[in-house]
């Protein structure tokens, strides 16, 4: 064998072996997907929704404090998250562009979008709890809110800095006023972006459990009440996996399967939003089998 | 007359209506974005070093990170078996991702055909998009028994007797223990730095690549002589992200770590992170100081990941600018 096929043959092996590598992470995503299918599927009913828990060892209940909690904690950090995190984000794309300061401190919220969410726990803790003497919702949805500001902040300045500094520059020749820039051209034309930030921060947030293990912990009794402690669907999953009884491993499953839909559904949805050549594959496949050039 | 004067009035109106709103949005978005930059880390900081200062007082900053005794009902705290823990868990998941991170970056951006490239793409993405609870859920009941009845005594039948390497697969095989956490913290990871890779790569201007392969190279030697080189600040600074990440990692690792404050003998035993003995102990904290030693731990891995992400920041922004200059 001349040295030019060993240098192929050996070319070619290791990109098989990073073939294999792709393989190897796709193979866990379809195992744990897998299984929560499987699992999650069996044990689900409508039960589970409407029905309160029972006491602890007995069969039968559902999880409704933590759905309606779930649900209750996560829009509120979102209304309190977003508004704040997208003017964050204005401010770093219009705003702070030839600033160095304001460019330092937008690397510095992208460092916090990676912080350990349990530590927002920690802080909200010593801030909202401790003070009152109890465990409340709202300071759940408060840890939340400071979790996903980071997130949308940098989406908002990443899909700001897409729009066409041209834009701008016709609307300044027409004599418009900073802030109509941003409300009336920017913010028009980064809308789908955004909302896709927004859609990630939702999803990003909605699965996190450590922020609301010491904030809002948890509630066996259904409660609208922001001072009570309120359930969710993480943190009631969390005691329920770690306690001794069957049907409450059952009912995580299921629970786990329901919000991982939930979270991805809400994350693929925000990736067909932004590129759209996603569907690309698709199309791929439709023109092949139909034999149609271009598209 | 009249109707000019009322004309220039009405416009004065506008302009000072139009700067004041200039002015009044200049200053409400500029708060908020030194409060997401600035305020926000700093208070946080802030909090946690206040709710630390007993234990710092009491324990002092190198006492409690060589201490290996955690004992609530005395009072006597050091945070050494959590922080070994945590280093370990790391290190470990860091080891067993990171080959496979760059493999599949290279996958998606040399090797894909362009209709596949999203698809891969975003089954990677999704791995990242799993709730971390979900992967605690399904590491505990699916993966652990697993790893305790087949891949675990596997291991020890096959590296038991290694010199060296067979010290760290003795213990019992139970499924909670430092490989089984390692294992799950690196899919975790892999996503994270795979997608920094990723993009380092796409970095590497076409012609770079043109002319080694118009030298002669295949495909591999272009990657290995040319892309990866090139772009080695970006993968390190990729690691040491997903590095930081893994750090904090909490309801993963809590349900696969064993909550035992040892340090591990092996990987096969049980063993403690920060993260874990925060999840686990925050709320049964019945003293100040027992609620102070945890919130000093948290201060410490507070400033841990922030320092990493920074440097793991920086490291890819100087790659951002050589390529962009």
């Amino acid at each position: 064998m001349s040295r030019k096929t060993l240098r192929k043959l050996f070319s070619n092996f290791m990109l098989f072996v990073s073939f294999l590598t792709a393989a190897y992470g796709i193979f866990w995503l379809f195992w744990i997907l897998g299984s929560l299918f499987i699992n999650g599927f069996k044990y689900l009913s409508p039960e589970l929704i409407y029905l309160d828990p029972t006491p602890a060892g007995q069969e039968g209940g559902g999880l409704r404090p933590a759905f309606v909690g779930h649900l209750i904690i996560t829009s509120l950090a979102t209304i309190m998250g977003v508004p704040v995190g997208i003017m964050a984000g204005i401010y770093f794309a219009e705003y702070g562009r030839h600033s160095k300061f304001f460019m330092t401190l937008r690397q510095i919220t992208d460092i916090m979008v990676s912080t350990p969410s349990i530590l927002m726990g920690a802080v909200v803790y010593a801030v909202l709890v401790k003070p009152v003497g109890h465990f409340n919702g709202f300071s759940g949805a408060v840890a939340l809110a400071l979790l996903m500001l980071p997130v949308i902040a940098i989406t908002t300045d990443e899909m700001l800095k897409l729009v066409p500094k041209e834009l701008r520059e016709a609307a300044y020749a027409l004599g418009a006023y900073k802030w109509q820039v941003i409300k009336d051209v920017v913010m028009r034309a980064a809308k789908v972006g955004i909302l896709t930030g927004v859609l990630l921060g939702v999803a990003r947030i909605a699965g996190e459990t450590a922020p609301l293990l010491f904030t809002s912990f948890n509630n066996n009794v259904l409660t609208f009440d922001l001072r009570d402690p309120m359930a969710s669907l993480t943190v009631t999953m969390f005691n329920y996996v770690m306690g001794p009884y069957h049907y409450w491993h059952q009912q995580s499953w299921a629970a786990a399967f329901i919000l991982t839909m939930g979270v991805l559904l809400l994350s693929i949805i925000a990736r067909v939003l932004l590129h759209r050549n996603l569907l690309e594959p698709l199309f791929y496949i439709v023109r092949s089998i139909t034999g149609k050039k271009g598209g | 007359m009249e109707q000019v004067a009322e004309v220039q009035k009405s416009l004065r109106e506008i302009k000072t209506r139009g700067e004041f709103l200039e002015r009044f949005l200049k200053l409400s978005l500029g708060f908020w974005a030194l409060f997401a930059g600035l305020l926000f880390p700093i208070l946080a900081g802030v909090i946690l070093l206040y709710e630390a200062r007993l234990a710092i007082e009491k324990f002092g900053f190198i006492h409690f990170l060589t201490y290996t005794n955690w004992d609530p009902v005395q009072e006597d705290f050091g945070a050494a078996t959590m922080i070994f823990g945590t280093v370990v868990s790391t290190l470990l998941s860091m080891l067993i991702a990171a080959p496979v991170a760059i493999g599949i970056a290279i996958f998606i951006t040399e090797l894909a055909p362009n209709w596949f490239k999203p698809i891969v793409s975003t089954a990677v993405e999704l791995l990242a998009a799993i709730p971390s609870i979900i992967y605690g859920l399904w590491g505990f009941f699916i993966l652990a028994p697993i790893m305790a009845t087949k891949v675990e005594p596997w291991l020890q039948d096959k590296l038991g007797d290694v010199p060296l390497i067979g010290k760290l697969f003795q213990g019992a095989p139970t499924g909670v223990d430092v490989l089984t956490t390692s294992l799950v913290l690196s899919i975790m990871i892999i996503p994270f730095m795979a997608a920094v890779v990723r993009d380092a790569f796409n970095m590497v201007p076409p012609i770079m690549k043109e002319s080694a392969y118009g030298l002669g190279a295949t495909k591999w030697e272009v990657i290995r002589q040319v892309v990866i080189p090139y772009t080695a600040s970006g993968i390190a600074g990729g690691l040491i992200l997903s590095a930081g990440r893994a750090l904090g990692e909490t309801m993963a690792v809590t349900f696969l770590a064993g909550n035992n404050p040892q340090i591990p003998k092996s990987l096969l035993e049980p063993f403690t992170t920060i993260t874990v003995a925060l999840a686990n102990q925050f709320t049964e904290a019945d003293t100040d100081v027992y609620l102070s030693a945890l919130y000093y731990a948290g201060l410490l891995l507070y400033l841990v990941s922030f320092t990493m992400l920074g440097i793991a920041k920086f490291m890819v922004l100087r790659l951002e600018k050589r390529w962009k200059t």
